[in-house]
Formats: structure tokens, sequence, C-alpha cells
């Protein structure tokens, strides 16, 4: 097997190949030359907070907050399936005892998990004392593993001391709107100092409370996320100006979301026929907005009980009924895998300047590629396993991820299905490359008569390398020269 | 005088248990249930039943 090959499985299976530097300052090279390196010490294992920390690192939320103090018109708390994949939804509500049990069960068997969030399903301030509860009891027996939450800030300014004495590093709230107008027809209610308040009496009182939660934790040290869901017609020609109000005030991170409206989901939106942004609305708006507040395109938009890599949810694996009785805490296989990111970091870092150098010589020529990964930041999915592909765009701005395309996996146990090439083609609308680590003629060939390439000429390569070679063949460069 | 929870419409949030000022609510079975005997309607202690104020799927309401 060639050293090339990474699989997070077989590590998990194995942790002895461990080599290289296993020092936490190496790896370094990985941290973007535009990132604080007592930030980076704070989002270089955080799958949401650095990208390139989300090739590697698995976060896990528990569902102890199924309370909240507002009503949203994209919510609907009562849908609830675990097929679904959404903020808000979860299958299962957890005690904080049964959340421990739960997160010690998967530290025990996911060696990548880093992070430990409360989103929900409500709002994690709304549910203060079994938020508080679950992070005190987890920190006692796993204090190797961060945490983070996440609100939508009404209750912030009465939380925001707490916070940054528990050591928090990471906090999430999402803003939608800036102006009370726009607030008043996202919120139909907030409950707020005993009393329920509606329009925009509701909305001018959340509203400044979340800027001014912003601003306390922003003073506090604590890294602060922006979450925007971008709803056509009512905020998005607002959320520049959302993105200017968070930048000013010190948010880390700006992540636009694309607001989920299916009828099906019962909710205020969903049943009003609010439809939601175009993956072309919302990358135009992404790169409008792109040299503001950082912007964040990894996003999933996961469930409140999500566990796993960003891209995968685990978290039917480790229901209640199927936690083990005894599950041990031993910070050992954790670190001996940041040790072996840490390595592989370097070396990805050195490939990754590589691979730039090759695209930044040449001026206008963009393309975009899909790529199946699952985890690693290398080419390493076959086509047909693949239900989420990477999309990165290579041109003068260099290699970057922009997004990510779902699709249903083409091939179920062994035998591909022709009906279920057609919504992969749809979905690789406008897509020039596919890189994946393995794929059939037929659907090759299927693809090919659609217009879109796809190769696994580049298994197991970097994914920025197999893209800058691609680039150069593409556009006739060496990358080797430019 | 009391307030009661319907329970095909309660989604077990739990929001209306921490607002209640007189502990008359808990969690039973699937769903929460008012005890009628300590709900006072909030009469003195706000200005509208917590439990219906707070209720994000409209499950609350007098007791017949």
């Amino acid at each position: 097997m060639s050293s090339q090959i990474v699989s997070l499985d077989s590590f998990v299976a194995s942790p002895s190949p461990v080599r290289g530097c296993a020092s936490s300052s190496c790896g370094s090279s990985a941290r973007p030359a535009d990132v604080d390196p007592d930030v980076w010490e704070k989002i270089k294992d955080h799958p949401c907070y650095s990208e390139e920390a989300h090739h590697y690192f698995a976060r896990m939320h528990v569902a102890v907050a199924p309370a909240c103090n507002i009503q949203c018109n994209y919510c609907n708390r009562k849908y609830d399936c675990s097929n679904e994949s959404r903020p808000g939804v979860v299958s299962e509500r957890l005690t904080p005892e049964e959340a421990v049990r739960k997160v010690v069960a998967v530290a025990a068997a996911v060696p990548e998990l880093s992070v430990l969030g409360i989103a929900g399903p409500g709002d994690a301030l709304a549910n203060w004392k079994q938020t508080r509860a679950t992070f005190d009891a987890v920190r006692k027996v796993i204090p190797d593993v961060k945490f983070c939450l996440s609100t939508n800030g009404l209750a912030l300014p009465d939380y925001a001391d707490e916070i940054a004495g528990m050591a928090i590093d990471h906090v999430t709230i999402t803003i939608n709107a800036v102006d009370p107008e726009i607030g008043a027809k996202i919120y139909p209610w907030i409950f707020f100092d005993h009393k329920r308040r509606t329009g925009l009496e509701a909305a001018t009182i959340f509203l400044e409370r979340q800027m001014r939660g912003l601003e306390m934790l922003v003073a506090r040290g604590i890294l602060v996320k922006i979450n925007s869901v971008m709803i056509p017609g009512i905020n998005d020609a607002h959320l520049p100006k959302v993105n200017r109000a968070v930048r000013q005030r010190g948010a880390f991170l700006h992540n636009i979301m694309p607001l989920i409206s299916d009828p099906a989901h019962g909710t205020h939106f969903g049943l009003t026929g609010q439809r939601g942004p175009t993956p072309a609305e919302l990358k135009t708006l992404q790169d409008q907005l792109d040299g503001g507040a950082k912007l964040m395109r990894h996003c999933r938009q996961c469930r409140a009980d999500a566990i796993g890599l960003l891209g995968e949810d685990r978290g039917q694996e480790f229901t209640l009924d199927r936690l083990p009785e005894f599950a041990t805490c031993d910070p050992a296989p954790r670190q001996a895998y940041r040790a072996f990111v840490a390595a592989e970091r370097g070396d990805r870092g050195a490939a990754r300047a590589d691979a730039l150098r090759s695209v930044s010589a040449v001026a206008d020529d963009v393309l975009l590629v899909a790529v199946a990964t699952k985890g690693g930041a290398r080419i390493n999915e076959h086509f047909g396993h693949t239900r989420e592909f990477q999309i990165y765009e290579a041109g003068p701005k260099g290699i970057t991820l922009v997004g990510h395309r779902k699709v249903d996996a083409y091939c179920m146990g062994g035998f591909g299905e022709d009906a279920t090439l057609g919504p992969t083609i749809a979905a690789l609308d406008g897509i020039d490359t596919v890189l994946c680590a393995k794929i059939g003629d037929c659907p090759r060939d299927a693809l090919a008569e659609a217009g879109i390439t796809v190769t696994d000429a580049h298994a197991y390569d970097y994914i920025e390398t197999a893209i800058g070679k691609l680039y150069a063949e593409r556009f006739g460069r060496s990358a080797a020269v430019a | 005088m009391a307030m009661s929870i319907n329970a095909d419409d309660c989604t077990a949030c739990g929001a209306c248990e921490s607002e209640c000022p007189s502990k008359a609510i808990r969690f039973q079975g699937a769903v929460y249930v008012i005890d009628p005997k300590k709900c006072t309607e909030c009469q003195g202690a706000a200005d509208a039943p917590q439990c219906d104020e707070v209720c994000p799927s409209g499950a609350i309401a007098k007791a017949a």
C-alpha cells in the first residue's frame, strides 16, 4: 500500500503507524498566513471554525437543550425524522447525565472527536441549567475536548460572563438581520422578561441583545461565528449590511446558509411558499462578501444531534439504546490521532503551497471541480459511494473550497442504478471535472455524455495537488514551472 | 382555575416547566402535565400565564 493512502477507518483500527513529529507546535505550516498564532491554537482542531480542520476532525452535538425562547419562521420543532438533516431537528432528547454517557462512548469510538457542541434542538441558553451541567460533567472526564455552543443570542447578555468562565472558546450566534423591520418578517415572537412580544417590539429588543451579546463575547476573547439564513426577498439584499455590522464588532467568521423550506416540514416559510436560494444565488452572495469577515464555505447545516466529520452523521450509531454499559475515557487514541494529523498537515501544507503556485500564475481561467472524499483532505472516496461532493474553485484567487453538493449514493451494495444517476448529473451542473478514487465505466460514460469529465487518475492524492495538476494540464501550464 | 396542556400538540420541549412560577409543571411519560392544584394561572406573579406565553406549539389553554 502506498504511503499516500490514508484511510481514517484504517487509522482508527491501528493507531501504530504514526510517524513524524508529534509535538503540538508541529504542523504550524498548515496555519493560514492571515490567522494569528493564538487564534490558530483555538481553531486548528475545530471543524466548523477552520476549513482546514474540517478535513480531519469530528464534532458531536448533544441534544440537551429542547426549549427555545423565540420563534423563527423557518423552524418547526414538531416535525422530527432521523433522515432529516437540518438544524433544530433531533431524534432523541438527552438529560445531562445521558449526554455525558454518550460523549464518553463516542470519544472512545471516534478518535477524530475534538469538539462537543450544544446547539439545541432549541436554544442552548434557554436551557442554561442543562447546558452548564453537561459541560461541567464532561470537563471532568474528558478534559481534552473543546466546548462550543450555538444560540439565537436573546439570552446572551445574561450569560456571557459565565460562558467565558467555563472556557467555552467558541460561540455561534444566528443573526439574520440588523434592522428590526426585516427582523419582524423572520421572527413572529420572542419570550422576554416574562412576556411574549411580537412584531417590531420583539425584533427591536432581540436584535439589540444579539449585538450586545456579540460585543460582550468578543470583549472576553471568545471566537464568535455568525450564522445567517439567506431568505430570498426578505434578507438577501440585507445580508451585506449584517456582514459589515458583525465584522465591525469583531465576529471571527460569517456563515451564510441557504433557507431550508420544504412544505413537508410544516414551517411558516415552508407553508407560505417562501423559497430558498438557488446554489448560484448563494454563491453569488458569498463571493460578494468575500474579503469581509472571513466567510465560512464548508457548513453542512447539521442536526442538533449530529456526530462525526462535517459531511457525515454517525448519530444513529450512538443512540442511547446502543451505548455500551461501560466505556473508557482513555485519551491515548485521540492524542495519537492528533499527532498523526500534525504530521499529515505539514506535508499537506507544502503540497498545497506547490499547487497554489501552479494556478496563481494563470490569469482569468476558472475551473470548478467536484471531489469525492471521506476526509484527510485527500481524494479517497469511490464515485458510487459518494453522498456529498466537495466543490473547489481553481483560478486567479487560488484553490478554494466553495461549497458542497449532496447526492444520493449512486452505488448501493455494488449495483449502480441508472435511476439515481440523473439527479447526480443535475447536482453536478456547472462542474467541469469530478475527482474520485474509483469509478466504473458505465457511470463514467454517462457523465461524459452529459459533459462532465470524471477521473480516478488522482486517486489518494491531496485534493489541492490534484486540482493544481488538472489546472496545469487544462490551461497548458506546467505546475513545476509556474 | 388552572391551565392544561393538550398532549397532542405538546412537543415536550419543557420551556413551560422552567417558566412556571408555581412549579406546577412536570414531565410525565412523553409529555408535560400541569398539576391543577398548584396552577394559579400566574395571577399575582405575571400578566399572563407564563406557560402559554412561552409555548411554541399552542398546546396550552385554560382547563375546561
